[in-house]
């Protein structure tokens, strides 16, 4: 068994390594010359939604908690990593990485102060109830945002209501490392005894607390670790788009993210890094293609959720996940027979 | 022993559980047996922290279990098998057996190996099935799950709530035959039951529950003969 679980380890390692070296071919070597730097974007979209999506999937898929307030853990990511790391470009010229280190930090940590704050109180409640705190708390970042904006702190960015002239320094390269770091943790996370206790604490909360598991402390946990992953996602937004405004983070963007975690099964982290890229790019790339149908983005969103719920109501991969290793071994089984014949 | 003084429970307003007070000896088999609504369970979610008590004392062994974390009564040797076998349905029975030695943690796994052992021998029909998943199980299969969960912690005493609830006459048999079993193991049991005629079968002592308070109390045999009781639980 360990011998397996390191092949598997291994195809895993190399499927991501493939990946950074496909990315690298396309952006790299210019294949794609003037539009290149619009597809760099949607890439870096698709990724930073990819941890967002798999951050919320924690709750929604393994904890059996809905949130709807996921667009204000990532604001609160986006403009505290935007706030330090703009502070500090004015006192002293760092690289860029390191920079990227700093906001990734700050906005994952500051998020994840918050998530904790806010969860003490909250996962006393559950079900609807928990989901109304958690819109109210991502409208009240929003609200304190646009309404007080930041005060001017220094020269170079323009502070208020909208917070221009960010460090653009989320470069594709370092986004992928920290895709795959994020879902990395958080597959670790669900697999430890924290993670098979979130299961029993969802699949039934009084033979959890019978076991001996500690549900409020479990749930308080992961819902920090769920915030911690928003603002992450949230600083590479920031560093990547140099412009902040609060209205990006408005209740239809949590929905958005909901929506494309039960698009792509809520319980299956690799279900939603399959539906996150498509999802988040695929609106992009069509109002890129036809421009008039921009403003039918929602629209699009919404016939995909009804078809997929009518026709697969658990999602693309219904709480299963998707292994690379054991569909190599589908395949080649089947050629091995296949030849035989 | 286990000891419950004068308590009382309420939920909101209503007054769910008034001045009871219960006494389990170490190696006996009690039961609490009253109708739908007397407050049975509550007494037991009490116990096990699950609810809040308004006042009165449960101790277990000098330790007071109000005091303590609800994660951490079992820790002192008090499993609880919840109403309605409550079951995690959608892991393995492996996984829920884990589950029930969770308070373990992660260095203690000869512990574990040796419950799970220990659960497999008393239990065969789980080990041929361990890998199966619990949603799959028959409702006597379940109850039976639910006891090798709680048996995995190790405990000195079982609280169980409504053992045969919605099993067979055949299944409720097996049910009591395996309490008999887990008490001659030296495990005390203190058995809440609709089943009064079966409960009081069984145990050695017993309380009846009516709305919130202690009514009768004495020898189980002594009971399962008195009129009030067969009037009111036995239907003759």
């Amino acid at each position: 068994m360990p011998k397996k679980m390191k092949k598997n380890y291994l195809i895993c390692i190399i499927a991501v390594i493939v990946g950074f070296l496909l990315l690298s071919l396309l952006f790299d070597t210019g294949i794609l010359g003037k539009k290149s730097a619009y597809f760099n974007g949607l890439v870096v979209i698709g990724m930073f939604y990819t941890i967002i999506v798999c951050s919320l999937n924690l709750l929604t898929g393994y904890m059996g908690e809905f949130s709807l307030g996921h667009a204000g853990f990532m604001s609160i990511g986006a403009y505290a990593s935007a706030i330090v790391t703009t502070l500090i470009s004015d006192q002293v010229k760092l690289p860029s990485i390191v920079l990227y280190l700093i906001a990734i930090l700050v906005g994952s940590v500051a998020a994840g102060i918050i998530g904790f704050l806010v969860g003490i109180p909250a996962l006393r409640l559950s079900g609807d109830y928990l989901c109304i705190v958690t819109v109210a708390v991502a409208e009240i970042v929003r609200v304190v945002l646009s309404n007080f904006g930041i005060p001017a702190i220094t020269g170079s960015a323009t502070f208020g209501k909208s917070f221009a002239g960010i460090a653009k320094v989320s470069d594709y390269h370092y986004v992928y490392i920290t895709m795959v770091v994020c879902i990395f943790i958080m597959y670790c996370y669900i697999r430890s005894r924290y993670g098979r206790a979130l299961i029993a604490i969802r699949e039934d909360r009084i033979a959890a607390a019978a076991s001996g598991i500690n549900v409020t402390k479990t749930k308080v946990l992961t819902f920090t670790i769920s915030a911690f992953f928003a603002g992450t996602a949230g600083a590479i937004y920031a560093h990547y788009i140099t412009t902040l405004v609060p209205t990006y983070f408005n209740f239809s963007k949590s929905s958005e993210f909901l929506a494309i975690v039960i698009l792509g099964g809520s319980g299956s982290l690799t279900g939603s890094i399959v539906a996150a890229p498509i999802l988040s790019a695929l609106p992009q790339l069509i109002s890129y293609v036809v421009p008039a149908f921009a403003s039918y983005r929602m629209l699009i969103y919404a016939i995909i959720l009804v078809v997929v719920m009518i026709f697969k109501p658990t999602g693309l991969f219904g709480g299963r996940e998707f292994s690379l290793p054991k569909l190599l071994e589908k395949f080649t089984k089947k050629k091995a027979t296949e030849g035989k014949e | 022993m286990l000891k419950v003084e004068n308590l009382n429970v309420h939920y909101g307003v209503i007054h769910a559980i008034e001045d009871v007070s219960i006494e389990v000896n170490d190696g006996e088999i009690v039961t609490l047996i009253g109708a739908n609504g007397a407050g049975k369970t509550t007494i037991l979610h009490t116990i096990t922290g699950l609810k809040k008590a308004t006042s009165g004392s449960v101790t277990w062994d000098d330790t007071n279990l109000l005091a303590e974390e609800p994660s951490k009564i079992i820790t002192h040797g008090v499993a609880h098998v919840p109403e309605g076998r409550h079951v995690f349905v959608d892991m393995t029975v492996r996984e829920n057996l884990e589950m029930g030695a969770y308070m373990y943690g992660r260095k203690d796994k000869d512990k574990v190996i040796e419950r799970m052992d220990h659960v497999f021998e008393r239990f065969p029909r789980l080990k041929e099935r361990q890998n199966q998943l619990a949603g799959t199980f028959s409702g006597g299969e379940q109850q039976m799950l639910a006891v090798g969960r709680a048996l995995m912690s190790d405990p000195k005493i079982i609280l169980m709530d409504e053992p045969s609830m919605g099993l067979s006459p055949l299944l409720v048999q097996e049910i009591f035959d395996i309490i008999k079993e887990v008490n001659k193991q030296g495990i005390t049991v203190l058995l809440v039951e609709q089943n009064a005629k079966m409960a009081l079968k069984v145990a050695n002592r017993a309380y009846v529950l009516e709305t919130g308070k202690i009514k009768l109390s004495g020898d189980a045999k002594e009971l399962l003969n008195n009129d009030d009781v067969r009037k009111a639980y036995l239907g003759a």
